[in-house]
Parts: C-alpha cells; sequence; structure tokens
C-alpha cells in the first residue's frame, strides 16, 4: 500500500501495520525517541500498538531534540 | 514616542527602511523586553541579535560558568571568558555591541519554583537550554503565565523549533507529552552538535522574538520547522492543538509547575 511517511510517498508491501512496526521498518532506532502524529492527530505512546496504518495515511515522526546548549 | 538619537536612527536604519518594520517597529523592539534562558548555543546568537537590532532589555539566565568545549559554538564568548559566569561574558559583550540595550542578567538555572518569577514582565522567552527537564518546565512555565516563546532543539546536523503563543497554538507538550525515557535521547554533549547549527537555529528564534514584538508576519505557530543541515532540508510540519494536552489542553492535569526528574548532564561521559 502506499503511504505518506515524513511527507515523502513510501510503498510498503503491508496492508496493514501497527505503529511499532512501521517505526521499525522506517529505522526508528527506539519508540521513545519520537512523537507519532497519524493523518494530523497524535498517537498516545499507549495506542501505539493498536493503532493501524492505512493506505494513504499520512504519518510523521516527531523527534526529540533536547540539545541547545 | 522614542525620541531616536542621530546614531540610533543610522545605527537602526536597515530595519527602519524596511517597509513592515520602519520607525515604529523599530520603537516597538527597543521598547520590548526578550528573556532568553540559556546563554549557549542557541542563546549566544540569538542575544547578539537581539541585542543588535535594539531589544530594550535582555533577559539572560544561566547559571554556568564558560568552558573551553563550549567556545566551539558558544559565539557570545570569547577564549578569554574561560571560567567566567556565561551571564557575565554575555552582558559584556553585549554592552559593547550596543550600549542602548538593558541586560538583566540573572545568574541561575531556572526552577519549578523560582520560573515563574524571572519570566513575569517579558513579551517573549527564548528556551536556549540543553536538557528535557528545563524545556518542559519552561513551556509549562510560559503556558500558565501566558507568555509567547520560541522552542529550539539541536542534534548532531538537526534542528527544530516551533513558537508557542499560549492558549491559541499548540504548545511543547501537545507534540511531546512528556520528557523521553533517560539515556533515550542523546544530549549534544554525548552525541555532539555541529557548531553551525546553533547558529542557524538561534538566529531563527531571534527572527521570531523580533517578528513577535514588532507584530510583523506570521509567526511559527502550529508547526514544527525542522531541518536536517546533511542535505539541507527543511520542513514545516503541521501541528494541532491538543484537546487533551496535560498543561494547555480543555482539563489541564498540570496546575502548578514540578521539576522534571533529569539525569545529570556530564560533558566528560
Amino acid at each position: 500500500m502506499e503511504i505518506k511517511v515524513n511527507g515523502e510517498l513510501k510503498q510498503i508491501t503491508n496492508d496493514s501495520i501497527a505503529v511499532p512496526e512501521i517505526l521499525k521498518l522506517f529505522k526508528v532506532e527506539a519508540p521513545d525517541m519520537v512523537s507519532v502524529q497519524l493523518n494530523g492527530e497524535f498517537v498516545d505512546r499507549k495506542n501505539f500498538d493498536s493503532t493501524l496504518i492505512k493506505e494513504k495515511d499520512e504519518i510523521e515522526f516527531l523527534y526529540f531534540m533536547g540539545g541547545g546548549r | 514616542m522614542i525620541d531616536f538619537t542621530e546614531d540610533q536612527l543610522e545605527r537602526y536604519s536597515r530595519h527602519i527602511l524596511l517597509k513592515d518594520v520602519g520607525i515604529e517597529g523599530q520603537e516597538k523592539i527597543m521598547k520590548s523586553k526578550v528573556l532568553i534562558i540559556g546563554a549557549g548555543g542557541l542563546g549566544a546568537p540569538a542575544a547578539l541579535y537581539l541585542a543588535a537590532a535594539g531589544v530594550g532589555t535582555l533577559g539572560i539566565v544561566d547559571g554556568d560558568s564558560v568552558d573551553l568545549s563550549n567556545l566551539q559554538r558558544q559565539i557570545i564568548h570569547f577564549t578569554k571568558d574561560i571560567k567566567k559566569p556565561k551571564v557575565l561574558s554575555a552582558q559584556e559583550k553585549i554592552a559593547e555591541l550596543n550600549p542602548d540595550v538593558k541586560v538583566n542578567a540573572i545568574a541561575e538555572h531556572v526552577f519549578a519554583d523560582t520560573i515563574r518569577d524571572i519570566i513575569r514582565g517579558y513579551d517573549f522567552i527564548i528556551d536556549g537550554t540543553d536538557n528535557f527537564a528545563a524545556k518542559f518546565l519552561i513551556n509549562d512555565a510560559c503556558v500558565l503565565e501566558k507568555i509567547p516563546y520560541s522552542h529550539g532543539g539541536i542534534l548532531r546536523f538537526t534542528g527544530q523549533t516551533m513558537t508557542v503563543i499560549p492558549g491559541t497554538s499548540a504548545c511543547y507538550r501537545c507534540v511531546f507529552s512528556v520528557p523521553p525515557p533517560k539515556n533515550v535521547v542523546p544530549t549534544c554533549s554525548q552525541a555532539g552538535v555541529l557548531g553551525a547549527i546553533a547558529g542557524m537555529l538561534g538566529t531563527i528564534q531571534a527572527a521570531e522574538a523580533l517578528k513577535f514584538v514588532t507584530n510583523v508576519g506570521k509567526p511559527l505557530t502550529n508547526k514544527l520547522l525542522t531541518f536536517n543541515a546533511m542535505d539541507m532540508e527543511f520542513r514545516n510540519v503541521n501541528l494541532r492543538k491538543r484537546k487533551d494536552c496535560a498543561i494547555c489542553g480543555e482539563r489541564p492535569t498540570i496546575t502548578e509547575l514540578f521539576d522534571e526528574e533529569q539525569p545529570v548532564c556530564d560533558i566528560k561521559h
């Protein structure tokens, strides 16, 4: 199916995939490092397992960046 | 009305020439009060540009002293300043750059029991801190005090920033509900950062402050600007205020500030 990841169209072979698997697929090292937005809404971390990505979904990984000094 | 001196008209002529700023905008800048928390990678360029712009009162909060390893990016501090309190080093440079600017040097770190008193009275806050405890604390304090602020974060070759107008736009906690677990996300002192990245982001934050105090353009609200200098890709991710945000949502669960537990960030690690 076709989905949009961080603004880019991507083809994935899965028909349905949960958030933790999509993080693995796109090589996000640790799920704790990102905040996940699906079609404009944030996904609660506790709902990662139960949230399925569907055709045409738009997903954003927003990374924690703690530096500044 | 401020009576501009001849020198001031010349000093600020490139602002005054801008049709969106002009003499009125420059006057707003000169009457504004901006607070920078953290006189480091982000705070250093932000402080220099805001001082050069003629911001009336510039507050600078930092409890650290200048270290040799800071000088690769914290451009307000010089080699001769090593071991000097950062706020003092910054104050000296600002005085040399622009004597019009009044500096409030606050040589301490921000904590839950002090931050509200520190930020109160300022028009705009710049987050130039280097840890999640401070970033969440600044967000929560600015939301409670209803003071707009600019979030900034950098790591390696990447940076992110967003402007928060409390009550109307998404806050940092809308995006990142709680700090990440310890040691999952590396800090700059562990992972490194390209010095110029700090300059890129700190100057964006300074521009946001100047836009806000002059009421020019559109603030970077409801967007997280992220960039990766590896390929120089810039991207805005649209955000929405969360109804269930713990601090700015409809039923906030955070009504009093608290200090997040923060791993000790030792530069020698």
